[in-house]
């Protein structure tokens, strides 16, 4: 610690340089940390599926649609503690690019099944009471400044209404958080019974169910279980954990940890070189100063340590900046696209991976410079100078 | 001004023949910056390949008719009437008499992808077994058109390169049915390569849809006929309908995915900008103060600031021109062509296309290459040009 | 007087290129406690080569050197480094402070190697720069100094660990006639005042008269009298 001044003070040497340096770390870090969220945005969902519940689909794509008719059977069979279910409305908000996902659902068994959404009491009960009310979540609300009270009209196309219409009336009973970091909030939940009395068609049909089992661990088995039961009749089922069924979306959207990766690696890779070519410098034009350090009795190692000191004090100083900036955007600034993003946050395992980064920025651009300061012979030094 | 022109070049001269003496830091800053240009490109490649397969390759002269208010193909609903009375619309053209008309179902089938083996929403499309006079965009390229009638499907050149099991002779299964792929398709990499065709009727009956369809494609006679047929439709009480060219309803099927990564792009292509020029800054500081000596001495020789500031301009450019060819011979070589499928959310179905690094992206990478490699070199330049001469001179 | 420095058949040689130079052959030679001796000779004779062997900034070819008892061979690269830091001062031609610490963080250097606290740091930082006569300049970068007293803040940061021995590598040669003499009265102070030993190397005659005595070093031996 006593060292600090002499480390600082080779940093000070050439302000500009280290200021740039810096620089070029704030911004490597702040990339790293705000593309971490988009990352989690696309793939965070999985980490938070619940480890108790299963999806099932149409076996032949989600946008076939389950007899209403099967809940029953799905209850009543051993294992299941819970069946609700939901489906897909496809409606927007007055122009077709205000498209969210709204679901009709079972109003108590889907808040159930569904524990991660935090709705206050109040507005839970004003929902169970209103049969044309909604639930938004944050991200709808934020996008387009709805509040409890509101009423909407949604248009949508698939389900034209009773009166000829495509128009849906709703009012929002209340708004939504996610009561875990992650949780889906972009989208409305509304009653199953106004969707099934109001819709022209589709009598009888559902979109998918969830369902929760007893035991955790038997959750393949009691999947593989429900899908026999359904075989061979008209309408097949599919059915899988939901872990799984939100990672093949995401599998579907392409291999987003591995451009996430590539991109960083390049970002990391430009780094390295830029703070270790510093250093260097740095370290070459100090070989009199260090030689000197020597001596006045400083070892080799402890030269060493200092030019690896100083490498990673540029990048904590920098990395950490860029990671904390990172961060307070990220959770002040919120969903760049306004909504469209199911969840927006940098999820912990990528700060970790942060901080190592920075450590290892630090250790690696220091390294050469380093050896070259331990390697240092007095004399040649010395005679440079003299 | 030939005199400063002189001293320009001489000045320049000298900065490059010493260039060597500094490598190290000078590759430092040309590999920055084409890492920069080869991220940027690549992902700016990415829509661009999306646009180029959904909107560049969809035909002028064929018009789709979707349900009024339909968001796009899948949910969009229209029955054999609303056919009746398109097929009654001025412009359509004909071949030995017969409208050229194409009646389509569109739904999605899940299909394993083969990277991951888990599964995809493929689009499939039900299509009558006239259709190739229709989209005259569509070639079968190996096997032959399925048979009315059967469970016979023909399969996009993309779809069977990115999925499993839909190759010729394979007989996949879906819900209750199972299908023979009998031909493969290609349309010059536009969106039908993405596809599975089948036979519509066979199709609504696996899909319990009765005689509904989704869309209604027709070919125009001339593309200048769009303009009554689109008239007449949208005037017409027995219909509620959007009529569109297939070119502008990609272009909207495109549009959020195209916004949201060229926005990624952007974002992540100044933001390691930046951090390029920071770079660059730090190494052409390096550059002016390694000549400290030289340029002292050729401003006490009588050399005027200018060409010195406009020397370590020059020098710097040049950096950010070699990072920027470097850069964009490396997105080329690396991405253009590369085939991926991703899941297009406004159709809810994948799209399958390749990275397309276009001229004009190799354009504006080596241009923003450029641009870095000037902003890295401003300060420093200006640095040069206010050096002490006597400073300097004491200090060689 | 005890002998502080003993040389006992010291040879050193470089590798120039193809060619070996031979700079020090078989040079035996002691320097007694409390003695201010000066060396003189010829440019490449080898002084600077003989203080730096003495100070264990190199190591003899062959031969055996030993200060104060501690014979250098003996030591390894790192306890070499610690005994400097406790037994040796070194004085330069071109004082060699680090020019982003001011005069009192200069001064401080070698006590970042002890174990002292803080406080105690500062005591003999402002003790030694009093000593030379540069309190008031405690918080100057040595840009700000003027060459005389840039090399006073180099003797105040040799002697701040209180060494035996300093060793002087033509200490006025940088300077003026009045700085170079403040220099020398310091050496001169610390010599008789304090009984530090101090060998300078120097070529100035002017310089080497203030010393006790005077030898010079000329193709390899170190002689009384400067070789014809």
């Amino acid at each position: 610690m006593k060292f600090l001044p002499l480390i600082w003070s080779s940093l000070a040497r050439k302000k500009v340089r280290t200021v740039f340096t810096l620089l070029s770390v704030f911004i490597a870090f702040l990339l790293f940390g705000y593309l971490s969220a988009i990352k989690a945005a696309f793939q965070g969902g999985v980490e938070i599926a619940g480890v108790d519940r299963l999806i099932m689909v149409h076996k032949m794509s989600l946008i076939n649609p389950l007899p209403f008719a099967y809940k029953r059977r799905i209850e009543t069979t051993e294992g299941i503690s819970a069946v609700t279910q939901a489906s897909w409305f496809g409606g927007y908000y007055q122009e077709q690019r205000n498209f969210f996902a709204q679901f009709p659902v079972d109003p108590q068994g889907y808040l159930d099944m569904y524990p991660e959404i935090s709705v206050s009491e109040e507005q839970k009960q004003a929902w169970f009471a209103d049969r044309g009310g909604a639930l938004i979540g944050r991200g709808i609300a934020n996008r387009f400044g709805w509040q409890p009270g509101d009423r909407i009209p949604l248009i949508s196309p698939i389900w034209r209404n009773k009166d000829g219409g495509n128009t849906w009336e709703f009012t929002i009973s209340g708004i939504f958080d996610a009561g875990v970091e992650g949780f889906d909030t972009s989208n409305m939940i509304f009653h199953h019974e106004y969707f099934d009395e109001g819709r022209a068609w589709g009598d009888g049909l559902v979109g998918w169910y969830i369902i929760r089992v007893d035991d955790p661990e038997r959750l393949q088995d009691k999947a593989k279980e429900l899908d026999a039961m359904f075989a061979n009749s008209p309408r097949e089922t599919k059915t899988t954990s939901e872990k799984e069924f939100l990672q093949g979306f995401v599998d579907q959207v392409g291999d987003i940890g591995a451009i996430f990766t590539a991109i960083i690696s390049v970002v990391l890779f430009t780094l390295f070189l830029i703070t270790g070519n510093t250093m260097a410098q740095s370290v070459r034009e100090r070989t009199a100063e260090l030689a000197v350090m020597k001596v006045v009795g400083f070892s080799r190692r402890r030269l060493l340590s200092m030019v690896l000191s100083e490498s990673m004090l540029v990048a904590v100083l920098g990395g950490g900046a860029g990671l904390g900036t990172a961060w307070l955007i990220v959770t002040t600034g919120g969903d760049p696209t306004n909504g469209f993003l199911p969840a927006f946050y940098i999820q912990t395992k990528d700060l970790v991976m942060g901080v190592l980064l920075v450590i290892a920025v630090g250790a690696v651009s220091g390294a050469l410079p380093a050896i070259q300061a331990y390697r240092l012979e007095n004399i040649v030094a010395l005679r440079k100078v003299a | 001004m030939n005199n400063w022109i002189a001293q320009v070049v001489s000045v320049t001269g000298m900065n490059i023949r010493s260039l060597p003496q500094r490598w190290g830091s000078t590759t430092v800053a040309v590999v920055g910056i084409a890492g920069v240009v080869m991220v940027m490109v690549g992902i700016l490649s990415i829509a661009a390949g999306l646009v180029d397969a959904m909107t560049d390759k969809a035909p002028k002269d064929i018009a789709i008719v979707l349900r009024a208010a339909s968001t796009g193909e899948m949910d969009s609903i229209m029955s054999r009437d609303d056919v009746t009375a398109i097929s009654e619309a001025p412009g359509i053209a004909r071949i030995d008499g017969k409208l050229l008309i194409s009646p389509e179902l569109f739904v999605i089938v899940d299909v394993l992808r083969r990277s991951t083996g888990t599964a995809s929403n493929v689009p499939m499309r039900g299509v009558d077994a006239n259709v190739l006079a229709v989209r005259d965009n569509v070639r079968i390229t190996e096997g032959r058109m399925f048979e009315a009638g059967l469970n016979e499907i023909i399969v996009g050149r993309g779809a069977q390169e990115i999925f499993e099991g839909i190759e010729l002779g394979d007989t996949p299964r879906w819900g209750n049915n199972t299908w023979t792929v009998v031909g493969v398709m290609e349309a010059d990499g536009g969106m039908p390569e993405s596809e599975i065709w089948a036979d519509v009727r066979v199709l609504q009956a696996a899909q319990n849809r009765g005689s509904t369809i989704q869309a209604v494609r027709v070919k125009l006679a001339s593309p200048g006929a769009f303009g009554g047929f689109k008239d007449f439709l949208t005037a017409d009480p027995r219909v509620n309908v959007s009529v569109q060219t297939e070119s502008e309803f990609y272009s909207g099927q495109s549009r959020f995915f195209s916004i949201f990564i060229n926005s990624i792009g952007i974002f992540v292509g100044v933001m390691m900008g930046l951090g390029a020029i920071f770079g660059a800054v730090n190494t052409m500081y390096t550059a002016v103060s390694a000549r400290t000596g030289e340029i002292a001495t050729l401003r006490a020789l009588g050399f005027g600031a200018s060409p010195v500031v406009f020397s370590v301009l020059v020098e710097s450019l040049l950096i950010g021109l070699a990072g920027g060819l470097i850069g964009a011979a490396l997105a080329y070589l690396i991405f253009n062509g590369f085939q991926i499928s991703t899941m297009n959310f406004q159709s809810f179905s994948q799209v399958t296309f390749s990275f397309a690094v276009t001229p004009a992206l190799l354009k504006s990478g080596v241009i923003y290459a450029l641009l870095m490699g000037f902003l890295g070199g401003f300060l420093p330049s200006i640095r040069a040009s206010r050096l002490s001469i006597s400073t300097a001179l004491r200090e060689l | 007087m005890a002998i502080l420095v003993d040389l006992k058949d010291v040879s050193k040689n470089y590798q120039r290129g193809p060619e070996t130079v031979h700079v020090l052959e078989n040079l035996s030679a002691n320097v007694p406690e409390g003695d201010f001796l000066a060396l003189m000779g010829p440019s490449g004779s080898g002084k600077t080569t003989l203080l730096n062997l003495i100070g264990g900034i190199d190591r003899p070819t062959s031969g055996n050197i030993s200060v104060g008892g501690q014979g250098l061979n003996d030591l390894s690269e790192s306890a070499l480094g610690k005994w400097r830091a406790r037994h040796v001062g070194f004085i330069f031609q071109l004082y060699h402070l680090l020019p982003v610490l001011s005069a009192a963080r200069n001064v401080e250097l070698p006590l970042l190697l002890t174990n002292l606290g803080r406080s105690e740091r500062k005591q003999r930082v402002a003790a030694a720069l009093s000593l030379v006569g540069l309190s008031d300049r405690a918080d100057h970068r040595p840009a700000q100094l003027s060459g005389g007293q840039e090399q006073r803040v180099g003797i105040a940061r040799a002697i701040i660990a209180d060494p035996t021995l300093l060793l002087c590598d033509e200490p006025t040669g940088d300077l003026d006639r009045k700085a170079g003499d403040e220099v020398l009265d310091l050496l001169e102070a610390l010599n008789e005042e304090q009984g530090k030993t101090i060998i300078m190397v120097t070529h100035d005659p002017h310089a080497a008269r203030r010393a006790r005595r005077i030898l010079y070093l000329d193709k390899g031996t170190l002689g009384p009298e400067p070789v014809e």
